[in-house]
Order: structure tokens, then C-alpha cells, then sequence
């Protein structure tokens, strides 16, 4: 069954096209991936999937219900998508603890009034957040080291995981995670992937990620899409990409089989 | 040094105050401004209850520009209508002073709300210009609407009175005044430490994100508007029954400069700043002016040469506070505090 069905979407800004006749699927409770080169439009159909891209043409279905550019962003994200962004987007003036409460955000009730005499049901909200961002959240990602630090002072991987926590805080269905280990060093890779996995498993949480670390991609996916210029070439299981003459040739623009064969399989290059 | 402070529930750690230490230390300034009123002559009865007043503007307008991260000129404005209501409300009903108040905030809240709606559309220096806009037009309605306000000569109002108990001198006006500043501020404090201070946070940080977390911009830009107005509005209110003689001129847009000084000056985002910014600039002028006194003796001539340049020391120190405290005054006091958590161990 798939959660996430886009269908036919075409986005333009001017003469651009950024994404044309774009079709896929997200089946449910998996790891999908979408994979191309800088400019094919990936991170172009995340916003559109996430509401800030109108998109000119075609449907986005989430769980059967077409999203239809009436539903704004905020309304997205109570219905179960959540996303985190290429450029970190956290708050940086708040601590962790604070960043990851704001994820809750849709989840709580509170208004000015009882935020104000901090009493009551707005109290012991605060509290039910508070336990639940610990117990869920903190202890699985391991930074309960760092909760108390402001989120400018933390490295570039805690960054990236914490806004990982964010996401989560807010109970998504669908986790779009966008390149979620650019930037990273080996061990901070290694754990993300555990993270996206267990989060998978665990939670049951569909994850759509865009990323460029074809190791990752490889070992972590259950299903492909490939875009090129902004149309899918192809998808299917990760076997299935890495055979596709089509995907070599948009990422090497030959075809020049044996040295994409690498890039797209480190560990036959390690061996 | 800090120790001890291991906790062992969450609402142990979520607390104001985390330690009996801050406890104590909150528990003595309390202690002093309940009997600073019964040690200090006029003069500084008076300026306590004028920083009293500067306090709650500055901690509205910091909630605003501060933590929401919109900018605004219209604070004066907003004070103004608290005023007029107060006065209005004064010579036309018989009600006590927490009421009145109350209707004050609630009215500014509502001209808040309105003024901020070019909030979603527009940012920084251009929201700047629009609450400008708005301020000019609040002082065009307070100097015209002759029938409500009194044109350009104002409202004389009856003192503040509450069960037959008049505040008719600066000594009963100072505990209204600071009992409402302490909770105010606190009200403030619980604000941003919660949910919807959350939010306003994150839209000053990064509105795009704010937005995908499913924080709706519109209504919490407008929910800062309405709080920061009604601090707005109280302040005026207290400002009315304070001088008991409201006028146009009473709120000139020099004012409005003078609280996001006072906010700059103080710490943007910290509401310790935003007291001790409203402090300072409401005491230093008078300190200057007793520095002036003081040296007469010496020199004879030192009000002659002194007096034009008050306006302009003021705004060197001002100046000097901005580049060599970037972050406010609020941040002086961290940086002692933190001083103090390892002393004397590690300095």
C-alpha cells in the first residue's frame, strides 16, 4: 500500500522546469529514496510535497487524501509529514531541549492565557511533552548530553540530528528527510543510517530521503525513484537502479558502465 | 560554586528557579522594592515608579521585537491608548483601577492586533515604517477625536481607587505599580517558557521552519502584536493615573525610541535585559543631571556648559553600550553569574 502517490506533477518557475510529469509511489513503512544529480529537481518536489511549491499540474495523495494546494503548510504537518531541510533549519538561539519540544508544537493545546499563569492543564502539558521528548526521543538519538546547549554551539552531525529529534517530536506517518548525512564524517553516517533504520522498524514511520551518499542510499533502501531534469527515469529496488543504463547515463553522461558500477557500489571498489 | 542541584522530577527541572539559592536571592530583591518605598525621599519615589512603568512597556515591546523578532515604532502609541482608556473610563464610569487597567490592555490588545496585520506580508525596516504609520495615525485620533480624548488639551483624571481607598501620592501609586511590574514580568517569563513563547521564538529564528513544525505565522504574529499591546496598554494606563493628566504630547514617537533603546540597550530576547534596559535609560538622564548638580560647587559654570550636553553623553553611552556589550547589559550579568558557578575553584 502506498502512503504517498504523486501523480502526473509538473512544476515550472518561469522557463524552468523543475519538475516534469513526475509519478511515484511511497510504499508504506519503507525507506525510499530519491536519488539524481545536483539540480533534478529533488529537493524542488519535497517542497512540493511539503506545501511550499504549488505545483502546476498533477496530485500528491497522503494516506488516499489528495493534498490539494489548499492545504497549507501547517495543516501538513498535523496530518503526519514532517521534513527536515538540506541547509539546517533549526532555531538557534533555543537550546536542544527547546528546538525538539517546538516539533510538539500541533501535538499541544495551550493558548496565551494558560501559557501565562503556566497552571493547570497547560503545566502539566508542558510536563507530558517534556517526559515524552525525553523518554522517546532524547534516549534514542543519544544526545541527552546535549540537551541543555544552545543548538548554534553544537557540531555540524549533532546539529543534523538534532533537527532528526525535531522531526520526531512531531509524530510524523512520513519522514522526509533531506540528505540527511551531506557533510558528515564516517561514524556520524554510520549512526544516521542506524537512526533511519530503527526509526523505520521501531516506530513505523515511512522515511522519504533524499541523498547523494550512494553507500547509504544503497544499503538502507527498499525502493528507488531516479530523477533526471525533473522527470523520474526509473524505480524499483536497489538492484534494479543499479542496473538501469538509463541512471548511469544521467549521472555519468556516458556510458561508461565499469566506473559507474563503483560509484554506485563502494563496497565492490573497497574489495 | 553550584552544587547540589541534581533534580529528580521534571517539574523540579522545568522551575523559574532551580535552586534555593535563586529562590533567596529572588525572595530579597522582592523584600527590597516592598520597603524601598519607606527609605527613599520623593525624588526617588518618583523615578521608581517611573522605571516601574518603563519596565512593563520595555518587557512588551521585548516580547515583540525581542523573541518574535518584529521590529515596531509603535509602542507609544499603544501606551496611548491605555492611557486614554484609563482616563476615559475614569471620568465616564466609576470603576476601580484593575479594571480600568484590565480594559486598558484589552483595548491596546485590539489596536495591536490591527496594526500588526501588515506583519505577515512585511519584515524588518518596512514593519518598522508601517507601525510608524500606525503611530502617527494613534496620535493624529488622540489630538482630533475632541469628544473622547479632549483634543490637544487633553483628560484630567481622578486618582486610581479601589474600595474606597484613594492612590492619590506617588507612595500608593508605587506599590500598584510595582506589584503589577513583578507580575507582569513573571506572566512574561511563563510565556516564554512554554508553548506559545515557543513559537514566537522560532518565527524570530526562522519563520520557514516555524512553518513546517505547523506553527500558523498569521496568528502567532498577531498573538505577540496583542500581548506586546497590552503590556503596552497597561503601562499607559499606570502612566495616566501616574500623572493624572493625559495629552497628546503625553506619547510623542520619541518614546517609541526610546523603549526599542531601551530594549537594545538592555538585551534583544532577554527579559532581564529588557528591565535592566529600561532602567538604564530612564535613570541614567536624571544621574547626569545629578552629576551636573554635583559639580556646581566646583564649577560655577557647569549647568551653563553641562546642560546641552546631557542629551549628548547620553546617547555616547548609549553608543559605547552597543559596541562594547553587543548583547546588552543582561549580558554583564551573565557573564557574573557564571563567574560565580565555579568560584573559587576554576576563575
Amino acid at each position: 500500500m502506498s502512503i504517498l502517490e504523486i501523480n502526473n506533477l509538473s512544476l515550472s518557475f518561469g522557463g524552468v522546469k523543475a519538475l516534469q510529469d513526475v509519478s511515484f509511489q511511497v510504499p508504506e513503512n519503507t525507506v525510499t529514496t530519491i536519488i539524481g544529480p545536483n539540480g533534478a529537481g529533488k529537493t524542488s518536489l519535497f517542497n512540493c510535497i511539503s506545501g511550499f511549491y504549488k505545483p502546476q499540474q498533477g496530485t500528491i495523495h497522503y494516506e488516499g487524501r489528495e493534498l490539494s494546494s489548499g492545504i497549507k503548510p501547517p495543516k501538513r504537518a498535523a496530518l503526519g509529514l514532517a521534513r527536515t531541510f538540506q541547509n539546517i533549519a533549526l532555531f538557534r538561539g533555543m537550546t536542544v531541549l527547546d528546538n525538539i519540544k517546538l516539533g510538539a508544537h500541533v501535538h499541544m493545546k495551550s493558548g496565551l492565557l494558560g501559557s501565562m499563569f503556566y497552571f493547570g492543564a497547560a503545566r502539566r502539558e508542558e510536563m507530558e511533552i517534556r517526559r515524552e521528548v525525553e523518554h522517546r526521543i532524547i534516549d534514542f538519538l543519544e544526545i541527552d548530553h546535549i540537551r541543555r546547549q544552545p543548538v548554534a554551539s553544537l557540531s555540524y552531525g549533532l546539529q543534523k540530528r538534532v533537527e532528526l529529534a525535531r522531526a520526531l517530536a512531531m509524530r510524523p506517518k512520513v519522514l522526509m528527510l533531506d540528505e540527511p548525512v551531506a557533510g558528515m564524517n564516517r561514524e556520524e553516517k554510520e549512526d544516521m543510517a542506524r537512526f533511519i533504520l530503527d526509526i523505520r522498524e521501531e516506530w513505523g514511520v515511512t522515511v522519504l530521503m533524499v541523498e547523494h551518499d550512494m553507500g547509504m542510499v544503497m544499503d538502507i533502501s527498499d525502493h528507488i525513484a531516479v530523477l533526471n531534469f525533473g522527470q523520474v527515469i526509473t524505480e524499483g529496488d536497489p538492484g534494479d537502479v543499479q542496473k538501469n543504463p538509463e541512471v548511469i547515463k544521467a549521472y555519468l553522461g556516458n556510458s561508461d558502465i565499469d566506473s559507474l558500477r563503483k560509484k554506485l557500489n563502494p563496497e565492490e571498489e573497497a574489495a | 560554586m553550584r552544587i547540589g542541584d541534581a533534580k529528580q522530577t521534571y517539574e523540579a527541572d522545568e522551575a523559574i528557579w532551580t535552586s534555593n539559592t535563586q529562590k533567596l536571592w529572588f525572595g530579597l530583591l522582592l523584600l527590597i522594592l516592598l520597603l524601598f518605598p519607606f527609605m527613599a525621599d520623593s525624588y526617588l519615589l518618583y523615578l521608581g515608579c517611573l522605571v516601574g512603568i518603563a519596565v512593563i512597556s520595555t518587557t512588551g515591546l521585548n516580547i515583540l521585537t525581542g523573541f518574535t523578532g518584529l521590529i515596531s515604532l509603535g509602542q507609544a502609541g499603544f501606551m496611548g491608548v491605555g492611557a486614554y482608556t484609563v482616563a476615559w473610563l475614569s471620568l465616564n464610569t466609576g470603576l476601580p483601577f484593575p479594571v480600568t487597567l484590565l480594559l486598558a490592555g484589552l483595548v491596546a490588545a485590539a489596536v495591536g492586533i490591527l496594526v500588526g496585520l501588515p506583519s505577515l506580508r512585511v519584515k524588518g525596516l518596512y514593519l518598522a515604517i508601517a507601525t510608524l504609520a500606525a503611530s502617527v495615525f494613534l496620535h493624529f485620533i488622540f489630538a482630533e477625536w475632541e469628544s473622547v480624548t479632549g483634543g490637544m488639551g487633553g483628560l484630567s483624571l481622578e486618582p486610581a481607587h479601589l474600595f474606597g481607598l484613594t492612590f492619590q501620592s506617588d507612595f500608593r501609586m508605587y506599590f500598584i505599580i510595582v506589584t503589577l511590574a513583578v507580575l507582569m514580568v513573571l506572566a512574561a517569563r511563563n510565556v516564554l517558557r512554554t508553548r506559545v513563547g515557543r513559537a514566537f521564538i522560532a518565527i524570530r529564528d526562522r519563520d520557514i521552519s516555524a512553518e513546517i513544525l505547523g506553527i500558523n505565522l498569521l496568528r502567532y504574529k498577531l498573538m505577540s502584536f496583542a500581548l506586546s499591546s497590552f503590556y503596552a496598554g497597561v503601562a499607559g494606563g499606570l502612566f495616566a493615573y501616574f500623572y493624572r493628566v493625559v495629552t497628546p504630547e503625553s506619547f510623542p514617537l520619541s518614546m517609541s525610541i526610546f523603549y526599542l533603546a531601551a530594549v537594545i540597550v538592555g538585551g534583544m530576547g532577554n527579559l532581564l535585559g529588557g528591565i535592566l534596559g529600561a532602567a538604564f535609560m530612564t535613570l541614567v538622564p536624571e544621574a547626569l543631571k545629578l552629576l551636573t548638580a554635583a559639580l556646581t560647587p566646583f564649577y560655577p559654570n557647569a549647568p551653563v556648559f553641562m546642560s546641552p550636553m546631557l542629551e549628548i553623553i547620553f546617547g555616547a553611552l548609549i553608543v559605547g553600550f552597543l559596541i562594547f556589550e553587543p548583547h546588552g547589559l543582561a549580558e554583564i550579568w551573565h557573564r557574573i553569574r557564571r563567574f560565580f558557578r565555579l568560584w573559587p575553584f576554576r576563575n
